[in-house]
């Protein structure tokens, strides 16, 4: 229940981080806000020899309000996120942070961390996902943007290299013509969910959907958008026949793992009830916020 | 492998020390082996529990999730410096006494890290309804008293510190 031992790094700045992460490629782990990292190294599930602590560098920390949305710095906490006035401009981030954990872990959680770290069950790859947040990725003096949809690989696995480092994710506006919402089932409250749906839904003048996002977690090895009962959304009234029939989209479509929380069956079914619930939830906030 | 060990300064409790860690020690082991303050009790060492809750800077956090190392520099308040916040000669801080009032532990391993969560907590909220209290609590593990008695205490505990605060300033001065 001890870490094995490692070297320690605190780089001040991303180009020394990079720097100490190109000499020590592949015994190296990046650690954030160790809310994740921590465990799996005192439980000796991974023992990097080197150990690369982004906590000092001032640079990766912070929420910038821009032209496209809010472009927050990879180590910002996500407990400063959820209580930051930009929880109005984004307001599924803030709604969905509450969800992670608890006030102890959001203090050093961060929200780079979170979605690196890609479990499948968290909540914030989903709502990138839902987003279509783009993620600003460091590498040498040479940066890339990867949008979301290719930012989760698998299970515990993104896109970024091994001597890359997320600089800073851009989580695009929800307008204010649209809804959201976020529905999850945990065995108690700020567990990882058995089944969870972020819902974001516009209506038009007439009141007819016009736009729809599903990202579920928890489900399958990332998170997904069921595109499918999204585009089975467009064009319809959003009454509680259109509801149902994305939840059985979306039932059809998952082939969630069992486990010892619950069984592959039993989710598809959370999953389903949920989508029919949060698309309910994110109606109604769309008509809340047009009024 | 041998690591290279680090010397750090910290505050806890208004007391400066010094100390020589390896980086893998946890900033717990180091409170509790090396500080002696064994008030701060390790349950999971995986974040779960909440047993190892402090104040860090001001923030609840789980002391097993952080490094030594990084606690450089930082200020911290382990449940050993709850009853110096308590006024009038009190030995007990109100939220201490609310435990020992509703018999808010049986055990008492896992009470440092309620009394420690909830010391942010009822700074925050002065008054909470039961449905905060236990969402602010869910973050804490506790096997013998089925929480009843906890939330009775938290109760018991803001209320008697809306009595004081009027009279007696500040039970959450940094």
């Amino acid at each position: 229940m001890k870490p094995a031992p490692f070297e320690y790094v605190a780089p001040h700045s991303v180009e020394e981080a990079l720097a100490a992460l190109q000499q020590s490629i592949p015994d190296a782990r990046i650690l954030a806000g160790g809310q994740s990292l921590m465990p799996l190294l005192n439980l000796r599930l991974t023992k990097p020899k080197i150990l690369i602590d982004l906590n000092g560098i001032s640079g990766l920390e912070g929420i910038r309000e821009t032209a496209e949305g809010l472009s927050i710095g990879a180590m910002t906490r996500q407990r400063r996120v959820e209580r930051d006035s930009v929880r109005e401009r984004c307001p599924i981030l803030a709604e969905a942070i509450r969800h992670i954990g608890h006030v102890a872990i959001r203090h050093r959680g961060t929200i780079g961390g979170s979605l690196v770290h890609a479990d499948p069950a968290a909540e914030l790859p989903a709502v990138a996902l839902a987003l279509d947040a783009k993620f600003e990725v460091a590498r040498d003096g040479i940066d890339r943007t990867i949008p979301a949809e290719e930012f989760f690989i698998d299970y515990l696995t993104t896109a970024l290299a091994p001597d890359e480092i997320l600089r800073e994710i851009v989580f695009p506006i929800v307008r204010p013509s649209s809804g959201y919402a976020l529905e999850e089932v945990t065995r108690r409250h700020g567990d990882f969910a058995i089944a969870g749906v972020v819902a974001i839904v516009e209506l038009d003048d007439a009141g007819k959907i016009v736009d729809a996002r599903l990202a579920l977690f928890g489900v399958a090895p990332t998170a997904v958008r069921a595109r499918k009962a999204e585009r089975a959304l467009i064009g319809r009234e959003p009454n509680a026949d259109a509801m149902l029939d994305a939840a059985a989209l979306v039932e059809d479509f998952l082939d969630p793992p069992g486990d010892i929380h619950a069984s592959s069956a039993y989710r598809k079914h959370v999953a389903a009830v949920l989508t029919a619930r949060v698309l309910k939830r994110a109606v109604q906030v769309c008509r809340d916020r047009r009024l | 492998m041998m690591s290279s060990k680090r010397t750090i300064e910290i505050t806890v409790n208004e007391k400066r020390y010094e100390g020589l860690v390896e980086p893998r020690l946890s900033l717990a082991d180091f409170l509790r082996d090396q500080l002696g303050l064994t008030g701060t009790h390790l349950g999971c060492e995986q974040g779960v529990c909440g047993s190892c809750t402090i104040l860090f800077n001001g923030e609840t956090v789980r002391s097993c999730l952080l490094l030594a190392v990084q606690a450089n520099g930082a200020t911290i308040l382990t449940v050993e410096g709850l009853a110096a916040k308590a006024k009038n000669g009190d030995p007990l801080h109100p939220i201490q006494q609310g435990f020992l009032e509703k018999l808010g532990f049986q055990c008492g391993f896992c009470t440092p890290g309620f009394l420690m969560t909830l010391y942010e907590f009822l700074n925050e909220n002065p008054s909470p309804s039961e449905d905060e209290i236990r969402e602010r609590l869910s973050g804490n593990l506790c096997r013998c008293t089925g929480y009843q008695n906890i939330v009775a205490a938290v109760l018991w505990a803001a209320e008697r510190l809306g009595q004081s605060r009027i009279d007696n300033g500040n039970y959450f001065a940094p």
